[in-house]
């Protein structure tokens, strides 16, 4: 008799039936296990969430108020008597990957992951399981990314020429993740860190959460133009071309993402320097990190999963290819300059409301551009 | 090569005008002037010769990569640029090279007399001793793809600054087919002698659209208040062939087309005129194809273009004259100087003593009194096959390049149909991985028969909204071609349609492009078949 698998896709999301629960399901549910707080992953609406504890305030940040369970990295939590731990997958600060195990049969869903330390987030680590469901956003093998201190010396020093020639100096990231792992890594002996609002308030959410981070100073209306041009200034994806940043000129802009590896995607973004550092696994850190797993199956959620099923059958691995929403709302999972993102922020996430409320009340607060702040939630990748 | 590289790369990360003639001065400053000159003949598209065919290229490539075929293939369609595929995908290098580029192509060109296995070994030293940048010019010389983000106006700002020279002297002087290896970078700035004076052409000087895009139609009250007098400006029809540049000098004849390809020896029925021309003379004018005194669309011209041996039977069918539109050198003298209406007497002259006024034709000027009659003219082109109309201020010289003020084309509408789009491929460069280029059906009873491909006419954002829908409606996928879920409906112009034998709706159209969008309109009532056939005019 063919056994019903332990976890399952359906249209909300992975579901465990045996233990009643989901992990990260895009429609409202009872019961979810979240992998980490990017808006493809951690969806409002559901009635009980399950996540790492330092991804508690920016969810509580981005979601309102919700009901929220958090666990540290190996604790058990069992449901329904089937145990669940989040293990580190060094995506985020707070990302995690969901074991779930039952009757000695293991799964594990990585979310998103990559396998550099960044020193900020907890490093990745590899856990043993009969199925593994993963990522491969950039499961092609022309991605393949050098270490992060040689993008951080690159990034120091197009810093240090812009000020000689008296640019201001813009570097955009994703609000969660990105940014903070640019942050840590700049050479503070250069100037100071700026950063727009929607960036501030997620290092805000990881201060109350206990993360250290380096000083920043949030840019406001009252913010001295020629001070903030001789810093650094973080900026979203959606800020980009904007009347905010558009106040700072002349300025050089640069913008970190994996997608900057190919040209034509850097030329589309239309940035002056494109810095190619993910949050990501590339092509070699993907098969590292699914053959550690030493799993007999591996489900592909979401990037170029056809090809890269494909080729991991070739060299010997059990792998299939399944439908999720993952990868569609957030920033990096498109290649796709900022307008294909805002219309995707549209589909099937119901959070926009209590983002723009967030928003307004925060800029409101700091009597910031609402211009600026308008187009962001139209930018969309700010959730 | 590493001053080449760093020139590409740092060439890319800036859209900034002024920035890139900066880079560009300082890449001449720093190199030696051989350097400068392959560097100048890559971005005039001055191509090398390919030596190694790209399919080998590719093979090796794929080798040295230590990946299967398949994933290669796949790899290009996400990168959508062979060069860059195959840097991307080689393991990187700890090694290095110094060779300048005028030693990389010397390589390159030497590898013409060897054999397919020393090449072989030669391009696998080479891209073990280059790091990614490198590999991926290198790669770029190597399979003659070249094109760089650059146009030639700002190549040639940079170097005007650097020289002290004229732009439009220097325009001049970078035309016709000159060869890096033999032209040398004083001979440039110096201008002694050379033997390429003998055929090098001069820079066309181009119109400017009236309208800045097909469909944003100007009346001819707008017109007239744009360009003031009528009787300030000469009207002919714009003709649709290849433009071209017919040269008479040393007793030697030159045909150019516009794109710089010396064409000489694609128009034999032009030679006669050319020989029997006094010496010295250069003619601006558009080749066609005609019969019987008529010009025929440019679709018959064009079936004629690509051909490496003309046949009889081709010139019979296909055979072409020249409609001249100016006089730019005469007696030896370059007469750009002179105004238009001066030139136009000189190339009357001139057209008037040929005895070959059957294939040396002159494009006969259009009276007209105002700017509303020009406008009821205008609507005659199609039947003329003409594109529009033409417009030159009788008091201007014949400049360089495309200006705005003396020369003005004034095009006809579009025809257009709605038609709904079945089949997506990705795009190359700057929309590698997006889905940009679509094929477009219309109805056929209950059938939807394609009849055109388009590229361009869609915003980006436009694209990525498309590129969205295609992901998520995909019917079936053959290799890199996806068919997609007919729903999108979109209005394309064009500017002519004929009749093919070749196509499987029967129609060929000329310059298809999107015009906008269609969210107005259900697929069931796009056009039909039947109504583009009836745009035949038959």
């Amino acid at each position: 008799m063919a056994k019903k698998p332990l976890l399952e896709f359906t249209e909300r999301g992975i579901y465990c039936a045996r233990g009643k629960f989901y992990i990260d399901p895009w429609k409202p549910v009872t019961d979810a296990v979240i992998t980490h707080a990017h808006a493809d992953h951690a969806y409002p609406g559901h009635r009980h969430y399950l996540a790492h504890h330092l991804s508690k305030e920016v969810l509580l940040y981005r979601l309102g108020e919700i009901q929220l369970q958090t666990v540290e990295y190996g604790e058990t939590v069992l449901k329904n008597g089937v145990s669940i731990s989040l293990y580190p997958a060094g995506h985020v600060i707070g990302s995690a990957q969901v074991r779930v195990e039952y009757q000695g049969e293991v799964w594990v869903v990585s979310g998103d992951y990559k396998v550099e330390d960044d020193g900020i987030s907890t490093p990745f680590e590899p856990v043993r399981c009969h199925h593994f469901i993963s990522e491969c956003t950039f499961g092609m093998p022309v991605y393949t990314w050098k270490p992060q201190m040689q993008i951080f010396d690159d990034i120091n020093n197009w810093w240090r020429d812009n000020l000689h020639n008296n640019r201001a100096t813009v570097l955009v990231g994703y609000s969660l993740g990105k940014a903070q792992r640019i942050l840590q890594n700049l050479d503070l002996f250069n100037g100071k860190v700026y950063t727009h609002g929607v960036i501030e308030n997620t290092n805000e959410a990881l201060r109350r959460n206990g993360v250290l981070l380096n000083p920043t100073e949030r840019i406001t209306p009252d913010s001295v133009k020629e001070d903030v041009r001789k810093g650094i200034i973080l900026a979203p994806p959606s800020s980009v071309g904007t009347p905010w940043m558009r106040r700072f000129q002349p300025y050089s802009f640069g913008y970190c993402s994996g997608w900057m590896a190919i040209r034509g995607a850097k030329r589309r973004r239309a940035a002056d320097r494109g810095f190619v550092l993910s949050d990501h696994a590339d092509w070699n850190g993907l098969i590292s990190a699914i053959d550690a797993t030493g799993c007999e199956s591996v489900y592909l959620t979401h990037g170029y999963t056809a090809t890269f099923a494909r080729y991991l059958n070739e060299i010997g691995f059990d792998a299939h290819e399944v439908h999720t929403l993952y990868g569609v709302d957030e920033e990096e999972a498109s290649p796709q300059p900022s307008p294909g993102e805002g219309e995707q922020e549209n589909t099937g996430n119901g959070n926009d409301k209590n983002e723009s409320k967030v928003l307004s009340s925060d800029s409101y607060r700091n009597g910031e551009d609402p211009m600026a702040i308008g187009l962001d939630e139209a930018g969309g990748s700010v959730s | 090569m590493k001053a080449f590289a760093q020139l590409f790369l740092s060439l890319d990360e800036t859209n900034k005008t002024n920035e890139k003639v900066r880079i560009l001065k300082d890449y001449f400053n720093a190199v030696p002037d051989t350097d400068k000159m392959h560097m100048l003949a890559l971005f005039t598209g001055r191509k090398p010769k390919r030596q190694i065919n790209s399919t080998l290229v590719r093979t090796w490539a794929i080798e040295a990569s230590n990946i299967p075929a398949w994933l290669f293939e796949e790899s290009y369609h996400v990168v959508g640029d062979l060069a860059e595929t195959m840097a991307l995908l080689m393991p990187e290098t700890a090694n290095s090279s110094n060779k300048t580029l005028t030693e990389w192509i010397a390589e390159i060109n030497a590898l013409a007399d060897k054999t397919e296995a020393e090449k072989k070994l030669w391009l696998m030293e080479s891209w073990a001793m280059l790091d990614s940048q490198e590999r991926f010019v290198f790669n770029k010389l190597l399979t003659g793809s070249f094109r760089v983000g650059v146009s030639q106006n700002l190549v040639i700002k940079a170097l005007a600054d650097v020289t002290g020279l004229e732009a439009t002297v220097l325009t001049h002087r970078v035309m016709g087919s000159w060869m890096p290896e033999t032209y040398t970078y004083s001979q440039l700035v110096e201008e002694q002698d050379t033997d390429l004076n003998i055929s090098r052409p001069y820079p066309f000087f181009l119109a400017y659209p009236i309208q800045e895009t097909s469909e944003k139609q100007k009346a001819p009250a707008e017109v007239g208040a744009a360009l003031g007098a009528a009787a300030d400006w000469q009207a002919e029809w714009k003709w649709d062939g290849i433009r071209a540049q017919l040269i008479k000098r040393g007793g030697e004849i030159f045909i150019w087309s516009r794109g710089e390809d010396l064409a000489t020896e694609k128009f034999p029925e032009l030679h006669p005129f050319l020989n029997a021309l006094p010496d010295g003379a250069v003619i601006d004018g558009e080749i066609l194809s005609f019969q019987n005194g008529q010009p025929m669309p440019f679709n018959v011209l064009q079936t004629r273009i690509g051909r490496k041996n003309l046949s009889k039977k081709i010139l019979e069918e296909s055979p072409v004259a020249v409609i001249a539109y100016d006089c730019l050198e005469y007696k030896g003298e370059d007469i750009r100087y002179k105004i238009q209406t001066e030139r136009r007497v000189i190339l009357e002259q001139l057209q008037a003593a040929t005895p070959y006024s059957e294939v040396f034709r002159i494009s006969a000027l259009i009276k007209f009194d105002n700017w509303d009659e020009l406008g009821s003219i205008r609507e005659q082109s199609r039947a003329m096959i003409a594109e529009g109309i033409m417009l030159k201020r009788k008091s201007a010289a014949y400049q360089v390049g495309r200006g705005r003020g003396d020369w003005w084309k004034w095009k006809i509408d579009p025809l257009s149909v709605d038609a709904v789009m079945i089949y997506a491929q990705k795009g190359h460069g700057r929309r590698a991985d997006l889905y940009t280029d679509y094929t477009f059906a219309v109805w056929d009873g209950d059938k939807l028969v394609p009849f055109a491909k388009a590229y361009s006419g869609l915003t980006d954002a436009e694209i990525n909204k498309v590129d969205y829908f295609i992901k998520r409606n995909t019917i079936e996928k053959f290799g890199p071609v996806r068919t997609v879920k007919p729903e999108l409906v979109f209005e394309i112009g064009f500017e002519g349609i004929n009749k093919s034998s070749r196509h499987k709706s029967g129609i060929a159209l000329r310059f298809p492009r999107i015009l906008r969008w269609r969210h107005d309109k259900p697929k069931e009532e796009a056009d039909t078949l039947e109504s583009l056939k009836a745009l035949l005019g038959e």
